[in-house]
């Protein structure tokens, strides 16, 4: 049916009871606005257009109702003009080619001898002028700014305010009209022409110079606002016109900014109104808000300014939220400006960060960064670590980084700075930029006095919580990098040194690769660091064994990355006396000239596999030619390594060139030959030899690297036994082998990370492999795509699943498995609770 | 003061109203009614009347069972744009008596006039509330009048 006016369509369209029904009527009543339309009926035009504009409203297409808004536009009746218009402003923009078909009538229109169709023309021009029409229409306008009639004057302002803003350079066209307007007694057009000038003061320097003549007439009108009684017309909670006072304090504003004489007149007013506006509602703050901002960007004397800062203070514990967030809005903008000023409701700033409302700790948070400086840089730091205990995800990004940057900025010390950032690592690991580890990375390296401090914290922090990257990344590579260091020197554990045995240490970073967590990245990181830790002398022989073998494992890996450095590392392995010039500490990297931790092409990962592929590249090479010249350009201590290695292999002999200490023990112990398992003593030299290019001065001073300098001790395992992460074997059926790996944290109980391994052990794969997992219904269960669903021989995939069970339950599973081998498809379910008791934690 | 765009929505995420000052594509404008009228919607009572959206900054501020947004631009006084809200609905409540989400849906255009007497361009242009009342109900009768002379002329004809 179709309805007769909008009223029925309007009941029509709310009766609907689905969005389908509702989608049907408006389709159907669109069709026959369209057709009516066609038949040109003028009685139905203006109803047509309504109910057009409502369904527009609804989000329905109506562009084809434009050019019959035209024609209600050019009737004589006033009721078709005003929904003509009406019309026009909603389904035109400047965009638009019809538009210019619009400039004829709303020229006739401004001449209207109703003084309402006038304005309706106005309106629509001050909202949708293009720049032609401006240009078209621009000589109407400013002859109607001279009109008698106030509601025609404050209307044709705003004209030109669009005028103004489309075609600038007729600018100074309105200039001693819109001059005029100032003296204007009613506020409308007070209001207007402000806001007029103030646009033509932007555009144009020598319009803002002419119009600094204005100031003690602005001055006399703001004045009467803040001094007169009651005026009810204007009236809002007690002040006068706080729209108008708001616009005046604007252009004053403008017209003070960078003139002495003009910022002189506008002091005693400013002042008038910061004292006396009152505070206790949003309208009086509105205004003290628009003062306190002309008084930062003019030239006002201090004390003026002192006050505008007090304002701001008083903002700042406002009970209104509004308030509140203006005063930090505002405190952004002047930080710059007066630092000083600021610091002194430091306080107050730093508990904004622990609003309730994002939009308020949002503010805070970017006002207490600029606060950050030497003096209070501790302090500051100190706050930001705690809230970043507790900030939402969306700000820990920023957050990390910005307290990093301070930290290298401001620290006070090493200590404090390595302390700052292991913080960070630990709060928020998986929130860290790239350049941050690095310049972390590098830091440590430039600190030998501190490597045993750092390592020994890392070891800590890795075994207490392996979910957060950045600090795994972090302490992979420095215990890989100082392992002897807290070989030899033990860890510190609440002052108390606990000695680790290099078992300990290469459990912990094997660790990792059983973990969920472990991604593509960290388990490069950990082959290159457990590499690293073999070629150490605290090493004992069975450990680098094990090393060895998981190398080995890893040589067949389907990760190329993973693969090549396996296949590089293990082929390293054989080469004794040159894995260890070339496994030796990385020489700190080059520190770069810029204050910020920007990317250092030295990243220090990337040098150290750069050296291997270099040393290995030679070695290849020159395999063929045995006892052939080495490389020239091999300094001689490599070139040594290189004979002793080729030597070595080719005859496996001992070979005759041994020199050094280690390179029979290394040599002997890769070749088995040795009896001498276990830990081995290291030499004394070994730990000077680790600081090769520090004075004897600066030697460590912390009590673990202190000790590290007397004579070793045996390397007992006192450490307690390292939670190892066992892989529970949950399927092996048709030679497909499933296994499950849990997790815990102990800051999180009862999440419970699961990494599934799906292996194949016979030598066809198993292809479309599905794996689905049930829990009881007083557990959770997520779990992320597999790696592949088609499993190769020898590969091994993988799945993840997080199960958050009730503290102190057992994790059980339900396992549908289906997947086909040798076109033998399986579909098989079962039952798994194989975890260890008391993995969700102990109920307390 | 600049306002960008002002919007009307209810408590359900339905537009009432809808006046853009800024040029913008359709496909545009319908995504941030749609994603502006979410983020409002969803914050809690008691929580500033500011938030942003794409570093814009939104003013909002709830009456009853609708929503009352505007963009406005980076500089300017977010206060005073709460008071303008509130003439907005001073003027809406007058001149319907004691305004409801009815009045707005059934007289639209209404809404929209007496909203073209307050705020022009993105600019305010009345800081009276008499005097919009008093020129929207001016036009109203100039409306009536058309209906009324085109009565006597259809009764003439008849």
């Amino acid at each position: 049916m179709v309805y007769h006016n909008l009223k029925a369509l309007i009941k029509g369209i709310r009766s609907c009871k689905t969005v389908a029904d509702e989608r049907a009527l408006i389709q159907q009543e669109s069709a026959a606005i369209r057709a009516s339309f066609r038949e040109e009926d003028s009685f139905q035009r203006h109803n047509n257009i309504a109910k057009l504009l409502y369904i527009h409203m609804l989000g329905s297409p109506a562009h084809f109702g434009q050019i019959e808004c035209l024609k209600l536009v050019a009737s004589p009746r006033f009721s078709d003009k005003r929904l003509g218009y009406l019309g026009i402003m909603l389904l035109l923009d400047e965009n638009q080619e019809v538009l210019t078909l619009v400039t004829n009538s709303l020229k006739n229109d401004m001449n209207h001898s109703n003084m309402y169709a006038v304005g309706l023309a106005l309106c629509t021009f001050a909202n949708i002028a293009s720049e032609e029409m401006s240009r078209d229409l621009a000589n109407e306008i400013e002859k109607l700014l001279g009109s008698s009639n106030t509601y025609i004057r404050k209307k044709a302002a705003l004209c030109a305010l669009r005028v103004v803003k489309k075609v600038p350079d007729i600018a100074d066209h309105f200039t001693a009209k819109a001059k005029n307007l100032l003296t204007d007694r009613n506020h409308g057009v007070l209001l207007t022409a402000i806001t007029l000038v103030t646009e033509m003061c932007q555009i144009d320097t020598p319009i803002l110079d002419e119009f600094r003549t204005a100031v003690p007439l602005l001055v006399r009108n703001l004045k009467s606002l803040v001094t007169t009684g009651y005026s009810p017309e204007h009236d809002v909670s007690g002040i006068t016109d706080p729209f108008l006072q708001v616009k005046i304090l604007r252009l004053l504003r403008m017209l003070g900014k960078g003139d002495e004489q003009a910022s002189e007149t506008m002091n005693d007013i400013l002042a008038q109104v910061a004292t006396n506006t009152d505070s206790s509602k949003n309208v009086g703050n509105s205004i003290l808000y628009e003062t306190v901002l002309t008084v930062l960007e003019i030239e006002a004397d201090t004390g003026l300014r002192v006050m505008a800062i007090n304002i701001l203070g008083k903002f700042l514990s406002n009970k209104d939220k509004n308030i509140r967030y203006v005063a930090l809005n505002t405190l952004n903008k002047v930080v710059s400006m007066d630092t000083n000023a600021v610091q002194r409701h430091r306080n107050i700033i730093l508990d904004c960060l622990r609003d309730g409302d994002i939009s308020i700790r949002r503010r805070a948070l970017e006002l207490s960064y600029a606060l950050i400086n030497e003096q209070n840089v501790r302090i500051l730091i100190r706050e930001l670590l705690a809230f970043l205990e507790v900030a939402d995800d969306e700000f820990k990004l920023g957050l990390t980084t910005q307290i990093c940057l301070a930290a290298e900025r401001f620290a006070p010390n090493k200590r404090w700075h390595i302390d700052t950032v292991l913080r960070v690592l630990k709060l928020a690991g998986n929130f860290v930029r790239e350049e941050i580890l690095s310049a972390f990375i590098r830091l440590v390296a430039h600190t030998p006095e501190l490597q045993a401090y750092t390592a020994s914290k890392l070891y800590l922090a890795l075994k207490a919580d392996i979910s957060q990257e950045s600090l795994t990344l972090a302490a992979t590579w420095i215990l890989g990098e100082y392992s002897e260091i807290i070989v030899q020197g033990g860890v510190v554990d609440d002052d108390q040194t606990v000695m680790i045995s290099d078992k300990d240490l290469i459990d912990l970073v094997l660790s990792i690769l059983d973990s969920p967590y472990a991604n593509y990245l960290i388990r490069q990181f950990v082959l290159a660091a457990v590499t690293k830790i073999a070629a150490r002398t605290t090493t004992s022989v069975p450990e680098q064994d094990r090393i060895a073998e998981i190398l080995a494992k890893y040589t067949t890996s389907p990760e190329l990355e993973l693969q090549q450095r396996a296949v590089e590392f293990a082929s390293l392995f054989t080469l004794g006396e040159t894995r260890i010039g070339v496994l030796e500490q990385m020489p700190p990297p080059e520190l770069k000239a810029t204050v910020m931790g920007v990317v250092s092409e030295n990243k220090p990962v990337g040098s150290t596999k750069g050296k291997e592929a270099d040393l290995l590249g030679d070695e290849v090479l020159s395999t063929p030619a045995v006892g052939s010249a080495p490389q020239p350009a091999a300094s001689a201590q490599s070139n040594q390594d290189l004979l002793a290695e080729i030597f070595g292999s080719s005859t496996s002999s001992p070979p005759p060139a041994q020199q050094q200490r280690s390179t029979v023990d290394d040599i002997m112990g890769l070749f088995g030959t040795t009896s001498a398992p276990g830990i081995q003593t290291p030499h004394p030299n070994a730990i000077p030899s680790s600081y090769p290019s520090t004075p004897a001065s600066s030697f460590p001073t912390t009590a673990a690297a202190a000790r590290a300098m007397s004579p070793p001790q045996p390397a007992t395992a006192t450490a307690p036994p390292q939670q190892r992460l066992t892989a529970y074997p949950a399927y092996e059926k048709n030679d497909l082998k499933i296994t499950l790996t849990p997790q815990t944290s102990a800051a999180k109980p009862g999440v419970v990370m699961i990494l599934a391994r799906f292996q194949v052990s016979g030598g066809e794969a198993a292809t479309g492999l599905s794996f689905q997992a049930a829990v009881p219904k007083s557990q959770q269960l997520q779990m992320l795509p597999m790696s592949n669903p088609n499993i190769n021989p020898g590969a091994v995939e993988t799945q993840q699943m997080r199960v958050v069970a009730p503290v102190g339950s057992n994790v059980r599973l339900r396992l549908r498995i289906a997947y086909s081998i040798a076109g033998q498809n399986f579909q098989e379910q079962v039952d798994f609770s194989g975890f260890p008791p008391g993995l969700t934690g102990t109920a307390s | 003061m600049a306002i960008n765009y002002f919007l009307l929505v209810s408590r359900q995420g339905k537009l009432r109203l809808a006046k853009w000052f800024v040029t913008l594509s359709s496909k545009s404008k319908a995504k941030i009614v749609q994603e502006v009228s979410q983020l409002a919607l969803n914050r809690r009572p008691r929580m500033c009347n500011f938030l942003e959206y794409k570093d814009r900054q939104i003013v909002y501020r709830r009456y009853a069972s609708l929503l009352f947004i505007c963009e406005i631009h980076e500089k300017d006084n977010e206060l005073i744009a709460l008071e303008l809200m509130h003439r907005y609905v001073e003027v809406l409540d007058q001149y319907f008596g004691n305004v409801c989400e009815m009045d707005l849906i059934f007289n639209f255009q209404k809404a929209y006039a007496i909203l073209d007497e307050l705020i022009i361009g993105g600019e305010i242009q009345e800081s009276s509330i008499a005097t919009v009342l008093r020129t929207t109900q001016a036009s109203d009768i100039w409306e009536e009048n058309d209906d009324l002379k085109a009565a006597i002329q259809d009764a003439a004809l008849a």
